[in-house]
């Protein structure tokens, strides 16, 4: 338990267990709307906001933030009303938003492009008190959001027709979505960076899913394994020197590929099971013939 | 899966005319209390009409089918009755409120057509059939009452040993089945039902014919889009048959769609070959 000592180390694993619990927690949602690539996406538009905090010397994760949120937000208008080319607006976006944060980045005094690598890839080691702040502050309202509506977020995952059909919010609930996702990518930035943080949302969840048949299984076992392996991936590279951010998606989907495994045998068992309950469907043909007909009844 | 159905199907096939004279056994008369008003409705999709001023009254109680071939507009009919189609023309009325200002949407339970119901992520039924219930419970926490009536709406169609099950292990008639669950779920007046028989095997359709005929029995209205009548025809007080967008009929179910569609014409014969009592008819 050596490395519980030093503080910085203290305030990564803070970090870290928070991200882990909050990037499963909102990736679900994406997963079962089939928009598994959303946070990738979010996470460029983020490079500008990063590039813009840097330009104008205030602090580059509440610029992020405030980037991203506007572009999941516009990302999620695009979904509503360019139904022609959506995936071509939301490439603009994408690229557009990588582009300008490199080019901001660089247009600023402080900046660099070393600077911009500890954003892309994390940088867990210089977490200070002051970041802990914000990153608790926000994974609450994400966990809030995720955790108090998760049944009409379910639904309007689900079948967002047949949710609007039962009068919810569905255009709330689906801006919700997005803004909460862009909270979770500037939050997860400092832990696993821009370029990692959708693999944090969607590689826990497709782990829990291959042996889960419940939403609220899935729910609770990718929550539990985002923290086992942030946790995991930041001892580990306190004690070896590798990238933690990179240790952490690695060891996810070293999980995936575990329960994936695992899945064929249980399934399996799941269907013997089943098998034994139906086995007994009995030939009715001789008690069920009506008494008038002469069919002649053939050997079966 | 389909042994079930083997003890029904002689009795359907050797006697069709049985069936067909006592549409109106268990239905409630009808009054003049209109649930679903539409009149002279007009939409496009894309560039091309696809309805040309349908008017179409439901009153409380009665069970009307929509029918019509392909691209008759069947379909976008009921969808701007629950408005996920904007009419470009006419208005719509449910329960005497205007669609703009419907709010009471616990009464109305909706049946889509059939397609990818089964989300990313893995749901039991029971998960996809309490989303049902949201109509009144909105963003409240679920009570014991509400979780009663999810049960309810599960036992109702004949799923309740498997509650519990992944909706992605589900034949595509039980799926049906949890959809027509879900939309049981509010316990709603009005039930909206697109094409609810389209892909379903006989043991389900046997289920399904039942469970509407309770629901019809308590005296809920009922929209339905159907390709032929099927097992359902009892059941149907009116028929309104649609092509290209326009109405051609409306009335009692027309006889030459009626014959078509009796249980002896299934268009589904899953069983033709293997059932001896059928063969021996023919022979």
């Amino acid at each position: 338990m050596e490395f519980l000592t030093p503080p910085f180390m203290q305030r990564a694993l803070i970090a870290a267990v928070l991200v882990g619990v909050i990037a499963p927690a909102v990736g679900i949602y994406l997963v079962q709307r089939r928009q598994a690539l959303m946070g990738d996406g979010i996470g460029h538009i983020a490079m500008t906001g990063v590039g813009l905090g840097f330009l104008l010397s205030t602090s580059p994760v509440w610029m992020a933030t405030a980037v991203a949120v506007v572009g999941a937000v516009t990302m999620e208008l695009i979904r509503w009303y360019g139904r022609t080319r959506g995936d071509i607006a939301l490439a603009m976006l994408f690229y557009g938003g990588m582009a300008g944060g490199v080019l901001l980045i660089n247009l600023s005094d402080t900046g660099s492009n070393a600077n911009l690598t500890s954003y892309l890839f994390g940088s867990l080691s210089t977490v200070s008190s002051e970041d802990i702040t914000a990153i608790a502050v926000l994974a609450a309202f994400v966990l809030l959001v995720t955790v108090g509506l998760r049944r009409q977020l379910f639904a309007v995952s689900q079948d967002e027709e047949f949710a609007r059909v039962t009068g919810l919010p569905v255009r709330v609930l689906n801006l919700l979505i997005a803004v909460t996702a862009a909270v979770t990518v500037t939050v997860a930035m400092r832990v696993v960076g821009l370029l990692l943080v959708s693999a944090l949302m969607v590689v826990p969840v497709a782990a829990a899913q291959q042996i889960t048949r419940s939403f609220k299984v899935t729910f609770v076992l990718s929550v539990v394994t985002g923290v086992a392996v942030t946790l995991a991936g930041t001892i580990t590279s306190y004690y070896q020197d590798v990238p933690p951010g990179a240790t952490i998606v690695l060891l996810a989907i070293g999980v995936f590929i575990a329960l994936t495994l695992l899945a064929a045998p249980l399934a399996r068992i799941r269907a013997r099971r089943r098998e034994t309950a139906d086995e007994r469907c009995t030939l009715e043909v001789p008690a069920t013939r009506p008494a008038a007909d002469d069919a002649p009844v053939r050997p079966v | 899966m389909n042994h079930p159905t083997e003890a029904v199907d002689p009795n359907r096939a050797a006697a069709p005319e049985a069936i067909v004279p006592e549409p109106q056994n268990t239905t409630p008369c009808t009054t003049s209390d209109p649930v679903i008003v539409v009149r002279d409705a007009t939409a496009t999709l894309g560039a091309r009409p696809v309805l040309r001023g349908v008017d179409l009254t439901v009153r409380r109680g009665e069970v009307v089918a929509l029918l019509g071939a392909n691209g008759s507009g069947k379909s976008t009919a009921v969808r701007s009755v629950i408005g996920q189609v904007p009419l470009t023309g006419g208005t719509v009325e449910l329960f005497g409120t205007p669609l703009r200002r419907f709010r009471d949407w616990a009464r109305v339970g909706y049946v889509p057509q059939r397609t990818t119901a089964a989300g990313g992520v893995p749901a039991t039924i029971r998960e996809v059939v309490s989303s049902g219930r949201l109509s009144r419970t909105r963003l409240g926490l679920p009570r014991k009452a509400d979780r009663a009536a999810v049960d309810r709406a599960i036992a109702l169609v004949g799923l309740a040993d498997r509650a519990k099950d992944s909706v992605d292990a589900l034949s595509g008639g039980q799926h049906q089945r949890v959809l027509i669950a879900r939309a049981l779920a509010s316990e709603p007046e009005l039930l909206i039902m697109d094409e609810p028989m389209a892909g379903v095997d006989l043991a389900s359709q046997e289920i399904l014919a039942e469970t509407l005929r309770e629901q019809v029995a308590l005296g809920t209205t009922v929209l339905l889009v159907l390709h032929e009548l099927g097992p359902l025809e009892p059941l149907i007080d009116r028929a309104v048959v649609l092509r290209d967008g326009c109405v051609m009929h409306d009335g009692p179910p027309p006889k030459a769609l009626g014959q078509h569609a009796l249980p002896g014409h299934d268009h589904v014969h899953p069983h033709a070959a293997s059932e001896p009592v059928r063969t021996g008819l023919l022979s």
